[in-house]
């Protein structure tokens, strides 16, 4: 072997010194496939191993926590929750609806591998501007693609989150989260156990599509990656719901041993790890594999990243059964090779080993790094924000009708009209909401799912940033009743090879950690997607959360909309001049910079207490979390739903005008209650040493703010809501 | 009343139907494998939505070859009540028990959403005990439920009373707007001559309850009963 040549697979020169230790010889061109896409950052999180231990991981709940396909919670009655959330941001950048759908697909086959039957999908997408044409062609792409897959495989897309910023203008993120139900006794493990046990492929052939994809997204975008498309994949929904039924119904039968699905580097991912975990050794024989077209080469089948795959692992008496079950669903299964006891994974082709390798060194024993880390030069001045020389608003008004046109504030109703969020007949509170909620069917209960991240914040303060996206995910789903429970992530950074960027990384999974543990919500398992840049400009540090929550009685759910005129609006929670990393700032005063809002997790926690405890009397009725924009612009949204108005009467008590409306204070809620219940809800505030300030009445067909007994915003909802409704689907005419 | 469910490949409404006939009308109800060649013992069949054999081709182009289309034919040319949900009313205009073909909609993207439907003739088995004047609140969930008749043939189906749900707005006028996907006099669902035969694109198995949005599907299904126990007398 040539330097060029390991090189060329993503091989550092120490990582191919490694190898030739391990196997005692120079590996040949298969084994050397193996090993780079398996060592890639993508498959072995060498990079950030390190840093994500000290995530806490453990809890009552927590059933299945991270290192198998995807996390399990317990929510009571043997049933359980299995989700994760993963990232397809470099095949989207490609290839819009293809890197998008099997995104969607890939999550999918993790969650139903565990033995849980998909119920639900989310998506957090960063796009650049919309001015940009680029950015508009890749935004309904990734639309499409997500809405293309899910739709056609029946699992509803429920929620999810869309920030603009050029940031992202060359490198868009789409994270793509799926939520199953399972049933707690069967929870199925990616393991390879018993010797003799046969190994079965199913589902599509393989084909030379996706070859060196995890090396792929575990580079930097440059203008050379848009010659890359053949390494993205092409989904096939059809063939992934077919497959779903096929492997959920052995599952259920209890006819298999183990089972994971095919996704980046595809088989030799799959075999070796499921031999690994399983502490067993695989024979395969490629000459089995059923292909898509002839003659491809033992290095192409072992690392060919074709969807809709599944490898089983299932005992001798029940090979014929499971072939039969994919026969009926129409799909390709072939026994394909068999477990062995030795620990090796040996490749057969043509009757030669082409591979022969100890599994637990392609899965487990990659190298780990910790890579040096410095704190960027850019904090130095992007935390200076002098008020002082910031004017003021001069018209509330104006500054309102800019702010939810804003398209990170405006309506996505544009995106998820185009996904269906009502397959399965659960979703009790759709998209559009803080919250999705969906019922569980044969209990009372349902859960409540969000994915959040404000990225401006990371960007400004990576470990405050980290723990606000863990807060504000938090206060979604207590903001439709629901108990938080536990979260996936999706990392999303620059090159961790820039000491700069991994001390963002380091400081945010710091202030996530956190966050994590004071909530009680343990990290059951995530993504990190590093080399998120491009031509050397990495996107803000985005860590997306994936959280779960639960509810005892679906019927006891809330939403932010106000619901009848004359009822009382309650703040709770105080408000500071904090603009920094506000939408505010960048939109009106062109600023990304400022320390973003403090956030104080006791007090968070306090106010979680508050408003579950309110919705769970049935004290009020409607629930709304401040976030981009403040107080105003959730004001204006409880407003849209049921097109109630309100007046609200506001004191600034020595605060600027501006950080009072629009300023993103955290651990802040807002409701609406009815009169009589009033006393009842500011007691129980009050016990949870909550400020609870009443501000207002809901009515009338507008939007009135009297700050100090001026009138600073008066405006009416409708025309709010046009506003708030048209900015995108206006931004992509 | 006994339902009988085609589960196609593909198919995912199945899942819907059966939880709404089984849970909320508590009757009883099957899965027919598409590759059944019976359906004997069924009362009214359930062609459901979803994306069968992957709406590859053209949607329901594909499950019409189904084996057990031949029999669902069969039964529909006997009188027997069948009712075509989203995916399952493109494949009765496929198998040509319906008249129209179901194009793209005209915006071009999938559109998820309540609709409000107007009623266009209360004597169908499917109508008949829905209060006259009362619009029906039913989520629609498809790329491809454009309805498409000539001018003929939508003379023909006005003047024999097939056409049986238009969209609406919230008021009961149709309008342009109203109309989500650009379907043919903003025509819902359609039946056969003999109105044994009902398609509509709106899914009224996923507005069975309160807590979904809307219970209004109900009324087609009461309609069903009402209809089946005056056949029996």
């Amino acid at each position: 072997m040539r330097p060029e040549d390991w090189r060329s697979l993503g091989l550092k020169d120490e990582e191919y010194q490694m190898i030739t230790e391990i196997l005692g010889r120079e590996p040949n061109y298969v084994e050397l496939s193996m090993y780079s896409v398996m060592w890639s950052e993508h498959c072995s999180y060498k990079n950030s191993k390190e840093v994500l231990r000290t995530f806490p991981t453990k809890g009552d709940r927590v059933l299945q926590g991270p290192g198998e396909n995807a996390g399990i919670i317990d929510i009571g009655d043997g049933l359980a929750v299995c989700f994760k959330i993963e990232s397809h941001n470099h095949p989207s950048a490609i290839e819009p609806y293809q890197g998008a759908a099997t995104g969607v697909g890939g999550i999918i086959r993790d969650i139903f591998t565990m033995g849980a039957r998909p119920i639900a999908s989310l998506n957090s997408l960063r796009l650049g501007t919309l001015d940009d044409p680029q950015v508009r062609y890749i935004f309904k792409g990734v639309v499409s693609g997500i809405a293309g897959y899910g739709n056609a495989i029946g699992v509803p897309t429920v929620g999810g989150e869309v920030y603009f910023d050029s940031s992202y203008q060359g490198n868009p993120l789409v994270n793509a989260m799926c939520v199953g139900l399972l049933e707690v006794e069967k929870i199925k493990l990616g393991r390879a156990t018993g010797k003799g046990n046969l190994v079965i492929l199913a589902g599509a052939r393989t084909g030379r599509d996706g070859i060196h994809g995890v090396t792929f997204a575990s580079e930097e975008l440059s203008e050379a990656a848009e010659e890359k498309s053949p390494e993205v994949q092409a989904g096939d929904p059809f063939t992934e719901k077919l497959l779903l039924e096929a492997c959920l119904e052995l599952i259920n039968n209890d006819d298999i041993v183990g089972i994971q699905d095919l996704g980046g580097a595809g088989l030799t991912c799959a075999t070796s790890e499921m031999a690994s975990r399983g502490g067993t050794g695989m024979e395969i024989e490629l000459d089995l594999v059923p292909c898509r077209e002839e003659g491809m080469a033992a290095y192409e089948i072992m690392i060919s990243e074709s969807q809709e795959r599944m490898l089983l692992v299932v005992t001798p008496e029940k090979e014929k059964k499971v072939h039969d079950t994919f026969k009926r669903w129409g799909l390709i299964s072939t026994t394909i090779g068999h477990v062995t006891d030795d620990g090796i994974l040996r490749i057969r082709q043509g009757g030669k080993v082409v591979a022969e390798v100890p599994a637990r060194s392609l899965a487990e024993d990659a190298p780990v790094y910790c890579p040096a880390y410095q704190e960027p030069t850019y904090l130095k001045t992007s935390a200076a924000l002098d008020l002082q020389t910031l004017p003021d608003v001069q018209d509330a008004n104006q500054v309102l009708l800019k702010l939810v046109s804003s398209p990170n504030i405006a309506s996505k109703e544009w995106i998820w009209q185009q996904y269906d969020y009502m397959a399965r007949t659960s979703t009790v509170v759709a998209p559009g909401a803080d919250a999705a909620v969906l019922r569980i069917r044969g209990t009372k209960k349902a859960i409540a799912l969000s994915t959040d991240c404000n990225s401006r914040y990371v960007f400004l303060d990576p470990y405050n940033g980290g723990k606000i996206a863990v807060a504000e995910a938090a206060r979604n789903v207590v903001c439709s009743g629901g108990e938080t429970l536990a979260i996936t992530n999706c990392l999303n950074f620059g090159s961790p090879e820039k000491p700069e960027i991994f001390w963002q990384f380091r400081e945010t999974v710091r202030g996530m950690s956190e966050a994590c543990s004071a909530f009680n919500t343990p990290v059951t398992g995530g993504n990190v997607s590093f080399y998120n840049e491009t031509d050397g400009e990495a996107i803000y540090p985005t860590p997306v959360v994936g959280m779960v929550g639960l509810l005892e009685d679906v019927e006891r759910h809330c939403t932010s909309a106000f619901k009848a005129a004359g009822d009382v609006v309650v703040l709770l929670g105080d408000t500071f001049d904090e603009l920094g990393g506000s939408e505010y700032l960048a939109l009106i005063h062109d600023k990304v910079q400022g320390q973003p809002p403090a956030i104080d997790l006791e007090k968070e926690k306090a106010l979680h207490k508050t408003v579950l405890a309110a919705i769970k009397q049935g004290l009020i009725n409607s629930a709304h979390d401040l976030s981009e924009g403040g107080l105003a612009v959730a004001l204006a949204e409880c407003c849209f739903t049921n097109e109630i108005g309100a007046e609200i009467f506001l004191s600034k008590q020595g605060l600027r005008l501006d950080s009072l409306l629009f300023g993103e204070t955290q651990s802040r809620v807002l409701v609406s209650v009815a009169a009589d219940k009033l006393n009842l809800l500011l007691e129980l505030a009050a016990q949870n040493l909550v400020p609870a300030y009443e501000i207002g009445q809901t009515g009338g067909a507008k939007l009135q703010i009297t700050v100090d007994g001026s009138l600073q915003i008066n405006l009416p909802v409708l025309e709010l809501k046009k506003a708030w409704r048209e900015a995108i689907p206006c931004a992509l005419k | 009343m006994k339902f009988g469910v085609v589960v196609f490949p593909g198919s995912n409404g199945d899942i819907d139907a059966y939880h709404f006939i089984k849970d909320v009308l508590a009757q009883p109800v099957d899965h027919i494998w598409h590759q059944e060649e019976s359906v004997a013992g069924y009362d009214c069949l359930i062609l459901p939505g979803g994306s069968s054999y992957g709406d590859y081709l053209r949607c329901g182009a594909i499950a019409r070859f189904s084996p057990v289309m031949k029999a669902v034919k069969d039964f529909a040319l006997r009188g027997g009540l069948v009712v075509g949900i989203g995916n399952g009313f493109q494949i009765l205009v496929e198998a040509g028990l319906l008249p129209g073909a179901l194009y793209r909609n005209a915006n071009l993207q999938f559109r998820c959403r309540f609709t409000y439907l107007k009623v266009e003739n209360y004597h169908t088995p499917f109508t008949v005990a829905i209060e006259h004047g009362r619009l029906l609140k039913i989520p629609i969930a498809h790329g491809e439920g454009n309805y498409y008749v000539d001018e003929d043939t939508l003379q023909r189906l006005k003047a024999k009373g097939q056409i049986i749900f238009r969209y609406a707005d919230e008021q009961g006028e149709i309008t342009a707007a109203a109309n989500p996907d650009g379907s043919v006099f903003n025509i819902a669902g359609v039946c056969n001559e003999n109105k044994n035969v009902l398609g509509m694109m709106p899914h009224p198995e996923r507005a069975g309850e309160i807590i979904l949005g809307s219970d209004d599907g109900k009324m087609i299904f009461d309609s069903l009963f009402k209809h089946w126990e005056g056949s029996r007398l």
